[in-house]
């Protein structure tokens, strides 16, 4: 039987809200009522030698590119420059349990009634229930208030497994790929969709990273969002990489992955030209990643998610490597990742890093 | 997306008839149901006549009908209760077949609009299903949205769409024991989506509210497993659940989609749940042994219709879960029968 909580805990020591930027972050303000109990950690894109202004009130520690290079030293090339994919390194040197992360261009969106939507609230919720990758239930999550599991619903399964990842949507403008934006130019997601529900084991899913959180500790390395931006033949494909290698060792380790609830107000159309260009290479390669991860395996010694992902990075090599010369150094960079975590995350370890600290 | 132009005389909506007096049903769906041919099956095992209103283009079985057909005294195919449907389904020549349980009327979209069921069935069976990636704005072909950013363009077209799963406003189908525990729930969600059910990821199939494309996956929808105490209400029953595991398998194996999701129904309360507790329940222990059969069964390259794959489908039943309990052995021979049935009655 399924229990519904009646109010969902604050979190509020034990969940980082991840944000990068390059421009400002007046979006906080909107964001305030719900965001000011919470830690933030702004990954500062772009020239290091502009201020970001955050608003007065809020908890935070910002990083730039020179914090960057400072604390990783050569392994700082794992992460992207000119590219919200630099977010990642946020999720490195966060000392929390869960992580939120979301986009400076997101808003409070407003459910049907009328009512502002506590997103954080919602992936907290999220993060808490069990997932049911198994056997999907027709009333979707059944952790939710109001549903359950429905007849025929194995009752061996009913427990579900612990979640890892809340990913959620985007009311407004819809995160559509450069073709479809510059056919449907005009078109915006109007319709609230009432549930979550858990992405099916084997199944993949493209993870947009705008509106998301995750329990740092049953996942975080695997959320390394590749190389991406400057220098780099690729762009907007960072969320995807990091969601398909995430699926797949969630699928391994036997962790959940849900999506729906909660909407954000997504409030910045990019330029679909501009994003093309990023966009291109990944669009056809895409087409060789997808068979790829669908068939990968990992063997039954990656009990945990770094040896998981170390294992993901020498498959890469062996069969993208061949696909594009960038499938060897993303490879590489993977491993350069776990290193650099598993560096600033020594197992058992306690106490804030020295550098980053709120000017 | 282009509509789909359905022709009405390509579907039939088969009404399986548990109670005597259909008169409340009918006038309620009157509006979303007179287009089209309605096939109404009788169970056998209700006493009284039927109360049909008029206006209607219809077809009437009952057990004579099936006498006729089915040879009782050497078939252990039972269409008792809520089987009663598949009769229909097996006289049906039309391409599409939508079923609601006659315990279920229109219900209201969040706007307060009723709901055309059967409109929301025909979109769903028309146009294309997705289910080797899973997209995250739900159905692609729905009005106002479409495929996200990274999901694979090879994939884009989609399949045909085999089965479309509707849902339940009000009593939601829930078994015996969640709705004795919770006698007062009641489903108010509206979720106004349609998602494809991705391959390999079984389902609890409802036959509450559902419609398929017979051309497809006709020979799927069979009456095969019954529980020894199986009752007139939907929680003292597994049928449709077995036959959905059957149908999702046939759909994965001849890569076609199944949906769930839009249109809901309104399903009235009927029955007490805490006196279908006090029944056995070795029926519904002995589904939970069926889950790792259907999860893992696999079929051949040579399975390339409906029927073939029910046929192989009936042999693993046979051969794997037949040996350790006789209920499963029966289900594999209601199988081939209905198979063989299935084309005895098309080739009359």
């Amino acid at each position: 039987m399924a229990a519904s909580r009646s109010s969902t805990p604050l979190l509020k020591d034990e969940l980082d809200i991840v944000i990068p930027t390059i421009r400002n972050l007046d979006f906080l303000e909107m964001w305030r009522p719900f965001f000011q109990p919470y830690h933030l950690i702004i990954v500062q894109d772009g020239d290091p030698s502009k201020t970001i202004k955050v608003p007065d009130g809020f908890d935070y520690e910002l990083y730039n590119r020179n914090d960057i290079n400072k604390i990783l030293g050569p392994k700082a090339n794992c992460i992207s420059f000119k590219d919200s994919a630099c977010r990642c390194f946020g999720y490195m040197v966060s000392k929390k349990k869960y992580i939120f992360t979301i986009d400076d261009d997101c808003f409070v969106a407003k459910d049907p009634s009328g009512k502002e939507i506590n997103a954080l609230e919602q992936h907290i919720k999220n993060l808490l229930s069990p997932s049911t990758p198994f056997f999907f239930n027709t009333l979707y999550d059944p952790y939710c208030e109001g549903t359950d599991f429905v007849r025929g619903y194995p009752f061996s399964l009913r427990e579900g497994v612990p979640t890892a990842v809340s990913h959620g949507l985007w009311l407004n403008i819809p995160d559509y790929d450069a073709p479809t934006q510059l056919v449907k130019p005009l078109e915006r997601n109007t319709r609230y969709v009432d549930a979550v529900m858990t992405v099916p084991k084997g199944t993949l899913f493209p993870m947009c990273g705008m509106n998301l959180a995750f329990n740092r500790e049953l996942i975080g390395p695997a959320m390394y969002f590749g190389l991406m931006g400057d220098g780099q033949p690729i762009g907007r494909y960072d969320d995807m990489w990091a969601g398909w290698c995430t699926k797949v060792i969630c699928d391994h380790l036997g962790l959940g992955v849900k999506t729906g609830l909660p909407y954000i107000w997504h409030s910045k159309a990019s330029n679909p030209f501009v994003n093309l260009k990023k966009e291109y290479k990944g669009i056809y390669w895409q087409e060789e990643l997808i068979p790829f991860f669908q068939s990968v395996t990992l063997p039954k010694d990656c009990t945990t998610v770094q040896k998981c992902y170390v294992e993901l990075s020498k498959q890469v090599k062996a069969k993208l490597g061949k696909v594009d010369d960038y499938f060897n150094k993303l490879a590489d960079a993977m491993v350069t990742w776990i290193d650099a975590w598993d560096e600033l995350n020594p197992s058992g370890s306690s106490g804030k890093l020295a550098n980053g600290a709120a000017k | 997306m282009s509509q789909v132009i359905i022709k009405d005389d390509e579907v039939d909506i088969v009404i399986g008839a548990l109670q005597s007096d259909l008169t409340s049903f009918m006038e309620a769906w009157r509006p979303m149901f007179s287009r089209f041919h309605l096939i109404i099956v009788k169970d056998p095992d209700l006493k009284e006549e039927l109360k049909v209103p008029g206006g209607f283009n219809l077809n009437l079985y009952t057990k004579s009908d099936m006498d006729k057909v089915v040879d009782s005294s050497s078939s252990t195919i039972s269409f008792s209760g809520y089987s009663c449907r598949y009769f229909g389904y097996l006289m049906s020549r039309k391409k599409y077949i939508i079923s609601i349980d006659d315990d279920c009327i229109p219900a209201k979209d969040s706007k307060g609009e009723l709901i055309d069921a059967v409109a929301q069935h025909i979109t769903n069976l028309t146009t294309p299903a997705t289910p080797f990636f899973f997209n995250t704005l739900y159905d692609p072909f729905s009005e106002g949205t479409d495929f996200v950013r990274g999901y694979p363009f090879s994939l884009r077209s989609g399949v045909e769409c085999g089965l479309s799963c509707g849902l339940w406003l009000n009593l939601a189908d829930y078994d015996a024991p969640t709705q004795a525990l919770k006698p007062s729930a009641r489903n108010s969600r509206y979720v106004d989506a349609v998602l494809t059910v991705p391959a390999r990821t079984m389902l609890p199939l409802s036959g509450i509210n559902i419609a398929f494309n017979n051309e497809l996956v006709g020979p799927t929808l069979l009456p095969a497993f019954r529980l020894a105490k199986e009752g007139k209400f939907r929680w003292e029953t597994v049928e449709d659940i077995w036959t959905g595991m059957c149908a999702k398998v046939v759909c994965d194996h001849l890569r076609l989609g199944v949906k769930s999701g839009l249109p809901y129904v309104w399903r009235q309360e009927r029955g007490n749940a805490v006196e279908s507790l006090k029944k056995e329940w070795e029926g519904v222990q002995l589904m939970e042994e069926v889950v790792p059969f259907f999860q893992s069964v696999r079929l051949s390259e040579a399975a390339v219709t409906a029927e073939d794959c029910i046929a192989e489908i009936a042999a693993s039943v046979k051969e794997q879960l037949g040996r350790s309990n006789p209920m499963f052995a029966r289900a594999a021979e209601n199988m081939v029968e209905w198979i063989k049935l299935w084309k005895q009655v098309r080739s009359l």
